[in-house]
């Protein structure tokens, strides 16, 4: 029984995926556009300050890009 | 790299040239820059990018045991973008190359458009192959050992979505996982010794990690459109990994244009960790365990950035081929404060002689400067 439920709720919310209207329209959206929305602006300039922190953090990722080199001294 | 939400289009042609300078904690590096992105059509891009790091000094660790460093790290990097449809894939590849550690990388990514294109999903897997050394003669004589390997997998998923017409959100997660030889060889453990086998209290002896090590990071961001034509944005992002580090970054942002000239940023970033569960600042006796480490990026630490960057368009109607041209300077300070890791640099003083006592030396802090400017040229 809740199997077949959850199966109804899942092919539901499938069905409701396919028929999502744009709530933001195509000709709304030009602040969105605008560079200074741009996540990342300065690519070079972004992997510089994650290889900086990086190197001397314990953590890392989840910031989108990708690089090399130990840090090591 | 996540892109912002909306139907898949390739970035503008564009050329910079790029210089920088790192000063804190006893390094100075300096590097420099050059990328070109080219569109050959509407669907399929080229980007690369060479980098040159040199530094010049060494970390407080380093220099508590050896001799000033000069090194330099060469990355070169080789990136494809090809649209098709609604879906975006990268590839790129990337070798860094230093005397004594060499990384080849290679990253796949893909990004689907969906919903009306209010919202982009992306995938990710990073292959990552290193080459580990250590250099046991001087800075000018180097003589390199190479003492092993390390492998690193990462796994990226990612999401950005179109809230509001003002509004824009994202979040990402990383799962990375490494194997091999993962310890810094240029840092040591200390123990406590006698004062007759070493007046300082304190002997050093080698790193001993584990030679594997996952890690999860999650982020979710925000950026704003504000009433009058500027952004403010958010980013968050939990870390935890199987070494037993938990860590917080929280960073917000603000961007301010003037006229089609002049755009004025300012960021603050706040991170904290704690410390590995095998590290000590020092340890009660050799081998008292069997994994020991004394690296400061393991030790229980925070740092504070401050940021702020001006980029003028010197050319915003364009020139010759360029369509709008741009000069950015970016300063930042970054404060590092250490919880649980001494300095014991400056104070290598004997006890007998009114030094400190082994761990009672006072806890390490610097300040770093990183210095940018460079010259963006869109086409």
């Amino acid at each position: 029984m809740r199997k077949s439920a959850l199966a109804v709720i899942g092919a539901g919310l499938l069905l409701g995926a396919c028929s999502i209207q744009p709530w933001v329209k195509p000709y709304e959206r030009d602040r969105l556009a605008d560079p200074i929305m741009s996540w990342d602006r300065d690519a070079i300039s972004g992997a510089y300050f994650d290889h900086i922190y990086e190197s001397r953090e314990g953590s890392r990722g989840a910031t989108g890009t990708a690089g090399g080199g130990c840090g090591c001294n | 790299m996540m892109c912002i939400a909306g139907a898949a289009v390739l970035p503008d042609d564009r050329a910079d040239l790029f210089w920088s300078s790192y000063k804190g904690g006893g390094m100075d590096i300096t590097g420099e820059s050059v990328l070109v992105r080219k569109k050959f059509s509407e669907k399929f891009a080229v980007e690369a990018n060479y980098f040159v790091d040199k530094v010049s000094g060494a970390s407080v660790d380093v220099l508590s045991q050896a001799s000033v460093i000069k090194d330099e790290r060469k990355q070169k990097t080789l990136s494809v973008d090809y649209i098709h449809d609604k879906t975006q894939y990268n590839l790129s590849y990337t070798n860094s190359t230093e005397r004594d550690y060499i990384s080849n990388t290679t990253h796949f990514s893909l990004s689907q458009d969906m919903f009306g294109d209010l919202t982009t999903v992306t995938l990710g897997f990073t292959d990552s192959r290193n080459k580990v050394g250590e250099n046991n003669g001087t800075a000018s004589k180097p003589v390199i050992s190479w003492l092993g390997h390390a492998t690193s997998r990462s796994y990226e998923g990612g999401l950005s979505q179109i809230i509001t017409k003002n509004l824009i959100a994202g979040a990402t997660v990383e799962v990375i996982t490494d194997q091999g030889l993962l310890s810094n060889p240029y840092r040591s453990i200390r123990y406590l010794v006698d004062p007759s086998i070493n007046p300082l209290g304190y002997a050093l002896g080698s790193q001993v990690y584990p030679n594997t090590h996952t890690s999860t990071a999650v982020e979710a961001r925000a950026k704003y459109y504000l009433p009058y034509r500027a952004a403010a944005s958010v980013s968050y992002r939990y870390f935890s990994d199987t070494w037993g580090i938990r860590a917080n970054t929280i960073e917000l942002g603000y961007i301010q244009p003037f006229s089609n000239k002049w755009i004025f940023e300012g960021r603050v970033r706040h991170y904290s960790q704690n410390s590995a569960t095998f590290y000590s600042d020092l340890f009660p006796f050799a081998n008292s365990q069997n994994f020991e480490a004394r690296d400061q990026n393991l030790a229980a630490s925070t740092n504070n950035t401050i940021d702020g960057k001006v980029t003028w368009a010197f050319a915003p109607e364009g020139f010759l081929i360029f369509k709008r041209a741009t000069l950015s300077a970016d300063v930042s300070r970054i404060q590092f404060k250490y919880k649980d890791f001494r300095n014991i640099r400056d104070f290598n003083v004997t006890p007998a002689d009114g030094g400190y006592r082994p761990g009672a030396e006072p806890l390490y802090a610097f300040d770093a400067m990183v210095y940018q400017v460079y010259i963006s040229m869109f086409f």
